[in-house]
């Protein structure tokens, strides 16, 4: 395996009981490269980001992540291994405020021999949030105001911000801008170019085929829980990807799985 | 807005900016309800101007009537104690049903290990075990009594947590159960007669003490660890919680054994202030808890709420009781109004978070 493959993922397979919801995928991502996952709704799509950042454990096949195989029993794990995740459903709390919802689950602490009662450092965390989201230039009235009192494109540019204030191996974005007006999706997508400036590789979901053909360097196609295409961006266009997403073309080399 | 983009994207920190705290809107319900009976006291003309409120002796020492501002908190002040863990039960959007049966099976447990030998000179007439129980130092039946209320909300945690059964229905069955302990364990007898040690616990205005430290405590914790956070944050919204890496079932069992402790340290010193226990401790006491934890804003559907607002509203509780002492009404008219004061206590919240929300 060469040294610049990030994630890869052998014969991965989920069931739900009898729904076979992904089979066989097969997938690379290389070092700084930005994939796109595309497909129709129940291809498959966010239940392979599941089994990838231990959500969900896999019904079968292998996950290597910087080239050693990797079993994450939760999503933790797979954050502590420097995956960053942007759910479709957000995972943000509601009741708090926008650096608890940044730090929810690895509190900056004081006191750490206390256990579950170490102290919150609540300076060291807002100061963080703040220079956080200075680089992706975020507009949020006031960061102490409580998630539920927020707009659907603040929330979810607290929930992008959480993966950008951390520094990251590979981020995923589920349809991150499924919800967003046009000045927040752009917001957005300039904090995707942010991390292909820097080099963090990322996994995209989108059904945006501008956003996809504007941000990605490869589209990958899922298909009733298979991957059915595998495609350069140079080498594609938008027509051809439809094509893929609809079952009117499939790849010769996935002819077999996907039929 | 002056000043408000300073290279953040508009993104600030402003303390002023804060919102209003609902535990204001609490305190002033409080006050409010003072005011009122003060005023009925005043007006009502059987009442002969008697003040609610201030002295009426005309004593020069005092301002206000003493005797009753300190009845008022320590007839609330051991129900608020289990208060304070239903507090937290309910922001992880549980219930806690068992707690007053907890008192009952508690109290009969602890106290039969702080039983005193003698009595005037004569062996203890309420002995349940024999010598070697007798005379022991007051840390054996209080540890003894912490671990039955560990033990009950361990077990309520672990029911909610791994059998996926709604915390109202695990908490029903230890209610069941554990008054139904409290009744096996001395064949329904009363248990009496405890140490000088263990009947200090709970004498005089000890129980406010109690009270008051844990309330600070708590409210410490729930405000400033990382377990306040995360137990605020499960009952926001759950499936974020389990997705940010908080162990959800670990912190649930967590969160119910800190309620099982707080219930059996309230059946502590209620037997030691009783200087008995009876299997019938404490029937009731749930209800009321979170009575407290409702009136107070701690919301029902998880997230919101806090430990000072659960403290105003045990307040008000005991300003209730006590207000329809003064003004010589009925027990059953104080029920009836308990009642409603509840339902309002709720609709208001409701109201209030739906105004909050149309505004953003």
């Amino acid at each position: 395996m060469s040294d610049d493959i990030i994630l890869e993922t052998r014969d991965l397979t989920k069931h739900y009981g009898g729904v076979h919801a992904l089979e066989g995928a097969n997938f690379t991502l290389r070092k700084g490269e930005h994939v796109a996952i595309m497909g129709d709704n129940g291809a498959g799509k966010s239940t392979f980001v599941r089994q990838i950042t231990g959500v969900e454990q896999r019904t079968r096949g292998e996950i290597f992540f910087e080239g050693k195989p990797v079993h994450f029993a939760g999503p933790l794990d797979a954050r502590e291994a420097g995956i960053e995740t942007v759910f479709q459903t957000l995972a943000l709390a509601d009741d708090l405020d926008v650096p608890d919802n940044i730090f929810l689950g690895r509190e900056m602490t004081r006191w750490d021999w206390l256990g579950p009662f170490r102290l919150l450092n609540y300076k060291g965390m807002r100061d963080a949030t703040l220079a956080g989201l200075e680089k992706t230039a975020v507009k949020i009235p006031n960061i102490n105001n409580a998630i539920r009192n927020m707009s659907g494109g603040q929330r979810q540019c607290v929930a992008i911000a959480r993966t950008a204030s951390f520094h990251s191996r590979l981020t995923i974005m589920d349809e991150p801008t499924a919800a967003l007006g046009v000045q927040e999706t752009a917001q957005v997508e300039n904090i995707v170019r942010t991390l292909k400036e820097v080099g963090e590789p990322l996994i995209l979901i989108s059904h945006n085929m501008r956003q996809v053909f504007d941000l990605v360097d490869r589209i990958v196609v899922f298909r009733r829980g298979r991957i059915c295409a595998n495609l350069k961006k140079e080498e594609t266009d938008g027509q051809d990807v439809v094509a893929y997403i609809t079952g009117a073309k499939t790849q010769p080399e996935y002819a077999e799985t996907a039929a | 807005m002056a000043g408000g983009a300073h290279g953040t994207g508009g993104l600030t920190f402003d303390k002023s900016k804060r919102a209003w705290p609902n535990e204001l809107n609490i305190l002033f319900a409080l006050i409010l309800i003072v005011a009122i009976f003060e005023g009925l006291g005043q007006v009502l003309p059987y009442m002969r101007q008697q003040s609610f409120l201030f002295d009426s002796n005309g004593r020069f020492d005092s301002i206000f009537n003493e005797a009753r501002l300190r009845i008022i908190i320590l007839q609330v002040s051991i129900i608020g104690i289990i208060a304070l863990g239903v507090t937290q039960v309910i922001i992880t959007a549980g219930i806690d049903l068992s707690s007053g049966s907890v008192v009952g099976a508690t109290a009969m447990i602890a106290m039969s290990f702080a039983q005193t030998s003698l009595v005037n000179g004569h062996p203890n007439p309420k002995a349940i075990f024999g010598e070697w129980a007798m005379d022991l130092p007051v840390l054996i039946p209080v540890l003894v009594g912490l671990g039955c209320g560990l033990i009950a909300g361990f077990i309520n945690g672990a029911l909610i947590a791994y059998t996926r059964i709604p915390p109202f229905i695990a908490t029903l069955g230890m209610m069941v159960s554990a008054r139904g302990v409290a009744k096996w364990w001395s064949r329904g007898n009363p248990i009496s007669f405890p140490t000088e040690d263990f009947a200090w616990i709970g004498s005089g205005m000890m129980p406010v003490i109690w009270f008051m430290m844990l309330a600070v405590l708590f409210h410490f914790i729930m405000r400033y660890t990382v377990y306040g956070k995360h137990t605020y944050a499960i009952g926001s919204n759950q499936d974020a919680a389990r997705m940010s890496g908080i162990n959800v079932d670990r912190h649930r069992i967590l969160v119910y054994s800190i309620a099982g402790i707080l219930a059996s340290f309230a059946a502590i010193i209620l037997s030691s202030k009783n200087l008995t226990a009876q299997s019938g401790m404490g029937i009731m006491y749930e209800l009321d808890a979170i009575a407290m934890a409702v009136i107070g804003g701690v919301s029902l559907t998880g997230g919101r709420g806090s430990i000072i607002g659960t403290v105003l509203g045990a307040l008000i509780f005991g300003v209730i009781i006590s207000g329809f002492t003064y003004l010589r009404l009925d027990a059953f008219y104080q029920e009836m109004v308990k009642g409603g004061i509840i339902v309002a206590a709720v609709v208001l919240d409701q109201w209030r978070q739906r105004r909050a929300g149309s505004k953003g």
